[in-house]
């Protein structure tokens, strides 16, 4: 199986060689990844059946979300994840101190999406745009305007906390690669950190057109 | 005679510290067993207590209220904190590296953090009974579960928290099977009861994360009324049972596949016989797994569900009867001409074989849409489920625990009181069981305080059955836990197996092998090789 | 065994980086473009077909599925196939949920014999209006 001597600072005891160690650290990625999808999942199915019963109540209440904002804030991640995928090549090629420039310009396009976020979830509040009980609102004609709402509240709700949980893990990434942890022989935590941060940008490439650009 | 090894996972470290901050799979899996242990203990109760309150119509000892509290918990503890985990997690840690010829799980921390999640998760649901228990039965239906006054949403949290430990548990199996076999463990030299973890941890991550988001959404409607799931608000009550029933259907697979494993492992063993039909037995874990995730909607046949879709759910239903019934062939196929010998596991393979082919066979009747109708929501149902997850899922597990159970601690329980408790138990169990299969055809409907008069004498012989029953589980762990300081020391191989596990001292090893293990031969070679017993 | 380690990994030219990018941009002001025009029911299919063909941009380069190993692409598309079973099998239930309705308002079996011994009028078993659920009704 393994000789001592292969056995580095980073490969785990228990695994026989580095490469043994990283593919299964990606394979659990994805199972995660695949675990997040079929959570969003329950949401996307509850969309669509809710869509299916009251479609024109949809098309009225979704004329209230802003498509400049929704599109600005799908460049923003696309963007953040193309920096993502730069950094960890800038790794692979051992470059550094470009990873961490690159890691830093990801943190901050996913504050500015958070922030973008606020802005529009604040206008929502103000004009009672809220969901299940709370909905005061009373310019959208249809049935029960409050589920798109209940739906739009929950859904980017649950995409925003999955944004702010990989803002922690990019700032700790950024810690640790500044640390020097990391090297074009190991860098598994920024690629798994990375596979993270895509399907988050994912699953806000499906829920821009389903939310915003009901036709 | 045998010796026990000088040194050992149990001894190599000691102290509470050297167990709760422990990345060694055994251990962890040790910590588990006493964890889903405490849980069988708080479910068994409950069960006793309301199996009490059904002896004579009207009041016994509790009132309604109660009543409908204790059945709730009842089955919230035993199906979340129990048979779930019972089997992949507390006995399926403790082997699966070791089958594999591995020397730990793939990712050691986030099996601790598993356990730790459990732990918390178990916590969360008993601080619900403080805040007012909950009274939904474990199904948590809509509408009642967004009106009722109990705390509903603590108990929710508690197995939403407890679906995490779940999902980390299958994730870590899935990467170590796929990437930590020893030299020579090809896919299908694998012992079978790895193959039943597979496909169990595929379901725990595929279907559990639906659980998750469910229970998110029922909070959601207790607290915000977001108008899903309640009426009262547009929502759609059955789509809830749709949600439910998409992760709780698999679960029950979760909970019988790895049963099911552990049957062919002591099949095999106590015949000392190939397996007969490996590659079968392999394949239909996987067919099962695939199968149990478009059959929901046979828990709705009732609920105003379409009628389209019924008939496709009913349909798919029977479907799931093919691949169990390659199973079962295939084990009676494996004893015939034999040596079968009737040690204390075996005894539970051939209870799991008797008891899990009547449940599965009910399952037939109740996947049925004209039946259904009929004995729905009956004791009908409730006959059915125990027989198959304690006819089969805990028959299976009791059967593993007392397989391992000399691997575990290096020592072998008593037999002869073994025989006397399994007697109790399969006695028991199918007095308390058997009956409400008749009450059930008899319409007595499920999850009622109050009964007519016609049905007490059943009720009675059904309590009395539990009875027994508890009196069984009450010797096993009585001669279980002495048999871990002073039991006789059962040497390496106490029951001429050829798997993997066998080959290290007992108790193993921590890195599980004193050498490096390479396969010479497949698990149920016993056509070539007469494995040395070091125990009779 | 360094060495061994960089060969396992492809390291893209960011060319492959910077295009893929530039298609997903395109990509999304085709899909707010076409949001526009009125397709009718093929505004929603063209809106997610769209959104998939982004996602699968993502998961093959920025993901690197389209160089990884097989298994990871494997458990990537189970997700996607146990969501759509998830989607289509609630989907028989929620489309055709009127059927039992029209079943209930043809009355049950009025001649039945056990109606005899009930205490309300046989015609109107099974015809109660709060059995038809407004909201159902698309
Ligand atoms: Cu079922």
């Amino acid at each position: 199986m393994s000789t001592p001597a292969k056995h580095s600072a980073y490969l785990a005891h228990h695994f026989s060689d580095s490469i043994q160690q990283s593919d299964s650290a990606k394979l659990g990625m994805w199972i995660f990844l695949l675990t997040e999808i079929l959570l969003f999942g329950g949401l996307f199915v509850a969309y669509a059946i809710y869509r299916a019963w009251n479609p024109d109540m949809f098309y009225n209440a979704h004329k209230y979300l802003d498509v400049t904002l929704g599109a600005l804030n799908t460049v923003v991640l696309i963007t953040s994840s193309l920096t993502m995928a730069l950094s960890i090549r800038c790794m692979q090629l051992g470059n550094r101190k470009r990873t961490m420039h690159l890691l830093l310009v990801t943190l901050i396009l996913a504050g500015v999406f958070l922030i973008v976020k606020y802005f529009e979830y604040s206008h929502k509040i103000h004009l009672g745009q809220l969901p299940g009980k709370y909905y005061t609102f009373t310019g959208i004609e249809g049935n029960n305007p409050h589920i798109f709402f209940s739906i739009y509240f929950m859904m980017t709700g649950l995409h925003g906390i999955h944004v702010l949980a990989g803002m922690g893990v990019i700032g700790w990434i950024l810690k640790r690669t500044s640390r020097g942890d990391f090297s074009p022989e190991y860098y598994t935590p920024i690629e798994l950190t990375g596979l993270y941060w895509h399907l988050v940008d994912m699953i806000w490439i499906f829920l821009f057109p389903l939310l915003y650009l009901i036709g | 005679m045998n010796t026990m090894p000088e040194k050992h996972y149990l001894n190599e470290k000691r102290g509470w510290k050297s167990w709760l901050f422990t990345l060694d799979h055994k251990r962890i899996g040790i910590l588990y067993l006493y964890g889903i242990m405490a849980a069988f203990l708080v479910g068994g109760v409950f069960a006793m207590l309301v199996r009490l309150e059904l002896l004579h119509p009207g009041r016994d000892l509790m009132d309604a209220k109660t009543y409908n509290q204790f059945f709730t918990l009842h089955g919230a503890v035993m199906i979340f904190l129990f048979i779930i985990p019972s089997i992949p997690a507390a006995l399926g840690n403790f082997v699966l590296p070791q089958m594999l010829g591995a020397k730990d799980v793939a990712f050691p921390k986030l099996n601790l953090a598993s356990w730790y999640i459990y732990v918390v998760g178990a916590l969360v649901a008993i601080y619900s009974i403080y805040a007012g228990g909950v009274d939904t039965g474990w199904t948590f239906y809509t509408p009642y579960s967004t009106t009722t006054s109990t705390s509903v949403v603590a108990m929710t949290l508690g197995a939403f928290i407890l679906g995490f430990s779940s999902i980390f548990t299958g994730l870590n199996f899935i990467v170590t099977i796929h990437k930590m076999r020893a030299p020579g463990m090809t896919w299908f030299k694998m012992p079978l009861f790895i193959w039943g973890l597979y496909a169990t941890a595929i379901i725990q991550v595929m279907a559990t994360p639906v659980l998750g988001i469910t229970l998110l959404l029922l909070i959601m409607e207790r607290v915000l009324a977001v108008g899903i799931f309640d009426p009262a608000m547009g929502g759609d009550p059955v789509l809830f049972q749709h949600f439910f029933w998409f992760y709780s259907h698999p679960a029950v697979y979760i909970m019988i596949l790895p049963g099911m494993g552990i049957i062919s492992e002591l099949i095999a063993t106590f015949s000392q016989k190939k397996i007969f039909g490996y590659k079968a037995i392999a394949f239909s874990s996987l067919a099962i797994a695939f199968i149990s995730f478009l059959v929901w909607g046979h828990h709705m046949f009732v609920s105003g569900q379409s009628q389209l879709a019924s008939m496709i759910f009913s349909f798919l239903t029977f479907l799931v009867g093919i691949p169990s019934g390659i199973k079962v062939f295939n084990w009676v196929a494996t004893m015939y001409k034999g040596i079968i010998r009737f040690d204390t596991p075996m005894l539970y393979a051939l209870a799991f074989l008797f008891l899990f082919t009547i449940g599965g066979l009910t399952g037939i009747f109740l996947g049925t849409l004209a039946t259904d109708v009929h004995l729905h929501d009956t004791y009908f149902v409730v006959a059915h489920f125990h027989y198959v997850m304690m006819g089969g899922t805990v028959m299976a597990f009791l059967g593993g625990i007392h397989f391992w159970w000399p691997k575990m601690w290096g020592r072998m329980f008593n037999k002869k009181w073994a025989l006397l408790s399994w007697l109790l138990i399969f006695i028991g169990f199918n007095m308390t069981f058997f009956t409400q299969f008749i009450l059930g055809t008899k319409g007595m409907p499920r999850r009622y305080y109050n009964y007519l008069d016609q049905y007490q004498p059943l009720h009675a012989f059904s309590s009395y059955g539990s009875w027994v029953l508890g009196l069984g589980f009450l010797i096993m762990a009585v001669y279980l836990f002495y048999s871990i300081k002073r039991g006789p020391v059962a040497g390496n191989n106490p029951w001429g197996s050829l798997t993997f596990e066998w080959k290290s001292s007992s108790p193993p090893p921590v890195a599980n092998f004193e050498t490096e293990p390479i396969l010479k031969h497949g698990p149920y070679d016993y056509d070539k090789i007469i494995p040395e017993r070091t125990y009779s | 065994m360094n060495s061994e380690a960089k060969s396992h990994y492809h390291i893209l030219p960011l060319r492959t980086y910077i295009t893929v990018a530039g298609a997903l941009m395109v990509l999304t002001v085709v899909t707010v473009a076409v949001s526009f025009v009125n397709l009718g029911g093929w505004n929603a299919v063209t809106a997610v077909f769209i959104a998939a063909v982004k996602a699968s941009l993502v998961a093959l380069f920025f993901m690197h599925l389209k160089y990884d190993k097989k298994i990871n692409a494997v458990v990537f598309l189970m997700a996607i196939l146990f969501l759509a079973i998830f989607l289509s099998f609630t989907f028989f239930d929620i489309l055709s949920r009127g059927d039992i309705y029209s079943e209930v308002e043809k009355s049950i079996k009025g001649k039945a014999v056990i109606y005899d011994t009930m205490p309300f009028d046989s015609k109107s078993a099974g015809h109660d209006d709060s059995l038809t659920v407004e909201n159902n009704e698309p």
